[in-house]
């Protein structure tokens, strides 16, 4: 690991160095414990405050756009499938953007610890054991047991598209069922898939934290801010919620990489990869349409073909 | 509205039967004609739909669906050109991609099968557009009136 940041500085401070980028997007030790915070080296005396772990999970797709300036970006697998999205969609100047690709092996979910130890007051990670000091207690956890469940089943771990790689590649997860948690929500009975949705709509504060995480919601006016039409009142309903998060599924329909950067931005611990996931499925099985990883391609809902099926139909 | 609301309240009443209130989206081009044919051909319907005109069925954004049901629409019908026809040349195709995502992702999240109905309906079929509102009515009154998996519960905190 340690080589890898080392790799990480030394190229971002050779960039920086060389002129060839106005800044290296990447993470710094965040001010609370086992969660990296996303970083902006603009000069070559800052690199040493970049690092790369299991904490560094936000996905910096997200800051690219936002970023004026030639920039550089530290791109783990999902990372880079955002910026192939972004580039389909031409939100990203392929020239001005210098990919630094790591080979991920997955990122901590904090809420995991939490839920045993309480809130954390400090962490460290030694030899792939994390060992929490919380609130309610200490506990000692392998990195298997805190892995985030999108990277559990993650088939991308390796970046798509890159300028240069740094470490070695990681083999993708094998998974015996492709979307098996998808597949169990849709055998279930339809009250049973309502009272799960209701349930976890109910959770929902709509603090729009998922949204601010997402790499691909960059609207510039999202259908949540609109006051007219005003889709959404400030209420907290959870049939409003589940608009709200249907909503913007539907926004990500054939976009969405599954980062899972949303769930783990979630104070509230609500579901939401449940309905990016579905969306993901149909998405391949109609369309055979897998986002982010070829930039020559459209996204699923940009193109159509004549033989799209119909089953959604009335039978009328 | 009121007034249409206290009549509807009344005949409920007297006949005890549930008139749902359906949100309709209808194309400019074929739906809306089709339906304006039905009516020049009398053809007899149900008097359940609210017809929404929009441009194209590729003008329909998911959230009018989900917003008319939030709103307290019992069941959406959403018509558009035949795959082929569009007066845009693809506008429809771009919907359908929409339209099976829509459906799929509302039925994942538990809302009962023909709540929300898509159709293709042309200018020249006055008679199937009967046909498909009266399908829809049928369904939708055999769900019962909207239970609430989009219905927003307390109307006071919205501001329409």
């Amino acid at each position: 690991m340690s080589n890898i940041i080392d790799d990480i500085r030394e190229t971002a401070r050779q960039l920086l160095a060389d002129g060839k980028v106005d800044v290296v997007i990447g993470y710094e030790k965040g001010s609370l414990p086992l969660k990296a915070t996303p970083c902006f080296v603009r000069s070559p005396q800052d690199i040493t405050k970049l690092i790369w772990d299991e904490t560094c999970e936000n996905n910096l797709a997200a800051y690219v756009k936002k970023t004026p300036g030639k920039k550089a970006i530290i791109a783990k697998g999902c990372d880079s499938r955002a910026l192939v999205v972004l580039l389909q969609e031409n939100q990203l100047v392929r020239e001005d953007l210098y990919i630094i690709g790591v080979s991920c092996q997955g990122v901590i979910d904090k809420k995991k610890v939490e839920a045993v130890t309480g809130e954390i007051i400090s962490a460290s990670i030694t030899d792939g054991k994390i060992s929490a000091q919380g609130m309610n207690g200490d506990k000692e956890f392998t990195f298997d047991e805190l892995k985030d469940a999108t990277c559990q089943t993650c088939r991308y771990p390796n970046p798509i598209i890159e300028d240069i790689h740094i470490g070695g590649t990681v083999d993708a997860a094998q998974q015996a069922v492709a979307f098996e948690d998808v597949i169990e929500m849709e055998n279930k009975s339809i009250q049973e898939r309502q009272v799960y949705f209701r349930e976890q709509m109910s959770k929902c504060i709509r603090c729009y934290a998922c949204r601010n995480a997402c790499p691909m919601c960059y609207c510039q006016e999202c259908f949540v801010d609109s006051n007219a039409p005003k889709w959404l009142t400030g209420g907290v309903d959870p049939a409003e919620n589940l608009m709200f998060q249907a909503g913007r599924a539907l926004h990500l329909a054939g976009r969405c990489v599954d980062c899972g950067a949303c769930s783990r931005a979630c104070p509230q611990n609500v579901d939401i990869r449940a309905l990016g996931r579905k969306l993901a499925k149909d998405c391949l099985e109609m369309y055979q349409h897998e986002s982010g990883i070829n930039v020559d391609v459209k996204p699923a809902l940009n193109e159509y073909s004549t033989e799209d099926p119909e089953a959604f139909l009335v039978k009328e | 509205m009121i007034m249409g609301e206290s009549q509807e309240n009344l005949n409920q009443s007297e006949t005890n039967v549930f008139n749902p209130k359906i949100a309709a989206f209808l194309c400019n081009w074929c739906s809306y004609a089709g339906a304006d044919l039905a009516g020049v051909g009398r053809i007899q319907y149900p008097p359940t739909i609210r017809t929404i005109r929009v441009p194209c069925s590729g003008r329909i954004n998911p959230l009018y669906i989900l917003k008319a049901m939030a709103n307290g629409a019992d069941g959406v019908l959403v018509s558009g050109c035949h795959p082929g026809d569009c007066h845009y040349i693809s506008g429809n195709y771009v919907a359908r991609r929409k339209f099976a995502l829509i459906q799929s992702l509302l039925k994942h999240v538990g809302l009962e099968e023909g709540r929300v109905n898509f159709s293709w309906v042309s200018a020249a079929e006055g008679g199937r557009f009967a046909e498909v509102v009266k399908g829809t009515t049928e369904r939708v009154a055999a769900l019962g009136p909207n239970n609430g998996v989009f219905k927003v519960a307390d109307r006071r905190a919205t501001d329409e």
